[in-house]
Parts: C-alpha cells; sequence; structure tokens
C-alpha cells in the first residue's frame, strides 16, 4: 500500500507541474509536449483507481491522437509566437485572483462533502468481481449504453466529416491524375510503329 | 503516511481544472493555448468520474468518462480545423479580433 502512496503522489506531483508548465511556457510546441506528459501522468492515475481500460484508452486517444494534431497544428502553422504573448502579465494578476478563489471554492464542496451511507445500495452499476475491468465495460457499454455508444460514435463521425468540409480546399493549377483518361487510352492513339533507316534517326 | 482516499484525487482534480482555468486567462491572444487548457479541463473532470466510480464500486462513471473522452477528442479536432480555416484566410491566430468575422 505503500508503493501505491507514494506512487500517486509522484504522479499527481508530476501532472500539476506539467499541467503548469502547458499553460506557461513560451514555445508552444514545449506546451504541447508536456500537455503529452501530463496525459501520461493522468493514466498512471487511472491504472492506480483500477480504470485500466481507460487508462490505455487516454494513452492511444489523447497521446495517440490529440496530442499529435496539435502538435501538427502548432508546427504547421507559421505564427510569430512572442507577438501572442504581449498581456500576458498584464492578465496574470487578475487570472490568479479568480483561480485562488475558484480553488478555495472547490475546496470548499470537496471539504464539507460525505458519501451517503447507502450510497452503494443504489449504485447504477456495481463493480463486479472476478472479471477484468476491460470486460466489466464491455458488458454494460454494449447493453446498457448501447444508444450513448452509438451516440458517441455519431459525435465523431461528424466531427470527422466536419474537419475535412473545413480543411478541404480545391486548388487551381494543381495536376492530378485522371484514372478515367488513362484507362480510355486506345492502342491507336498511344502506340505508333515507324520504319527507321539505318544511321538515321527519327 | 496516509491512505489514498477519494479526497487527494479530487484535490488534483481541482488543481487541474484550477490551472485549465488559468491558463485561458493568461493565454488571451494564443488560441492554440486556450485549447490546451480545455483538455486539461476535461482531464479533470475524467478524473473526477473515475475516482467517484472506482471509490463508490459503480461502472457508470467510467462510461461517462468514456463519453467525455469522445467528445473532447471531437472538438480538438474541430477547434483545429476552424484554426486552420482561420489562419489560412486571415495570416494570424490572435482571437481577440475574431468578431470581425461576424456577419
Amino acid at each position: 500500500m505503500l508503493v501505491a502512496t507514494i506512487a500517486f503522489y509522484i504522479f499527481a506531483t508530476v501532472l500539476i507541474v506539467s499541467a503548469l508548465l502547458v499553460v506557461s511556457a513560451r514555445n508552444p510546441v514545449h506546451s504541447v509536449l508536456f500537455l503529452i506528459l501530463s496525459f501520461f501522468n493522468a493514466a498512471a492515475l487511472f491504472v492506480l483507481l483500477g480504470a485500466e481500460f481507460l487508462a490505455m484508452v487516454l494513452v492511444v486517444v489523447y497521446v495517440g491522437a490529440v496530442a499529435v494534431l496539435f502538435l501538427f497544428v502548432v508546427m504547421m502553422l507559421d505564427i510569430d509566437f512572442t507577438e501572442l504573448r504581449q498581456g500576458f502579465l498584464q492578465y496574470a494578476p487578475m487570472g490568479i485572483i479568480i483561480c485562488i478563489v475558484f480553488f478555495a471554492e472547490l475546496a470548499a464542496v470537496g471539504a464539507g462533502w460525505v458519501v451517503m451511507p447507502s450510497a452503494h445500495t443504489i449504485a447504477q452499476h456495481p463493480t463486479p468481481t472476478g472479471v477484468t475491468n476491460t470486460e466489466a465495460l464491455g458488458h454494460i457499454i454494449y447493453t446498457d449504453y448501447v444508444y450513448v455508444f452509438q451516440g458517441a460514435g455519431m459525435i465523431l463521425l461528424v466531427a470527422m466529416i466536419g474537419a475535412i468540409v473545413l480543411t478541404l480546399r480545391h486548388r487551381e493549377g494543381v495536376k492530378r491524375q485522371s484514372a478515367w483518361s488513362q484507362v480510355g487510352r486506345t492502342r491507336a492513339e498511344a502506340v505508333e510503329l515507324r520504319k527507321v533507316r539505318p544511321g538515321e534517326g527519327l | 503516511m496516509a491512505e489514498i482516499g477519494i479526497g487527494h484525487y479530487l484535490t488534483v482534480a481541482a488543481a487541474l481544472f484550477t490551472i485549465g482555468i488559468f491558463g485561458i486567462f493568461i493565454n488571451r491572444k494564443n488560441i492554440i493555448i486556450i485549447l490546451m487548457s480545455i483538455e486539461l479541463i476535461l482531464l479533470s473532470v475524467n478524473i473526477n468520474l473515475v475516482a467517484f466510480s472506482s471509490f463508490l464500486h459503480d461502472l457508470s462513471g467510467q462510461v461517462f468518462a468514456l463519453l467525455v473522452l469522445t467528445v473532447a477528442a471531437a472538438e480538438a479536432a474541430i477547434g483545429l480545423a476552424i484554426l486552420v480555416v482561420y489562419f489560412r484566410n486571415r495570416g494570424t491566430i490572435a482571437v481577440e479580433d475574431v468578431n470581425i468575422m461576424k456577419g
């Protein structure tokens, strides 16, 4: 149990520090890399909580897709980021004040919060024993939450089509392959038989 | 050392949420960092959901964390696509003068 406690503190500290560096790093590429680090540490916290499937999904989806997407966009856009950082110190005091107030409110909620003693009796889907986390999740996702699951799939489909529609543009003056005219060629227009005399060119 | 309870996880999530809000405040002009701050906020929500799910022995929380993950991925994709189109048209990503786009 001591190992789990130490692991929690390590992962939580790295998570918070890297999240702070995400918002305060000077170079956006460094921000994205710290974002990846914080996602990894959040996945480790999920493993400590016993949610192995979500931890792996977090690594695959966030680190493998979202963070790489951010990295592509940051590197693709040619932007002077120092200009965008103007006003950093101007907004910081107000932001710090609001964040302190907000954190105090969250802490007050957390401190005054207790678990209802009968909470475990009204659990919608009590965690089954003897099966892995992935199997248990699969049992309820594909049965009780199947409509929600399909809805999530629709959201991803709409997002994919939307992103393609937004960014696709037809550029003029670009040479493209025309499969139809390639396939439609006949022998008569493609091959010509010429008689070449010795010692002369065509 | 004390046993790790739900309060520890909620504290981490609250700190992460606050950092996300702070990031939105101090990076008013850089929309890429704002999108990353939103990802941090959604991550903290996920930590909350999974912590409650784990400590109350109820799996539904993890299902909803999965849905939040889906929506976060879709939102990042759409947001970055809009950002790329905006950059292509304007040559900058300063979000303070986005309101000139309104019709």
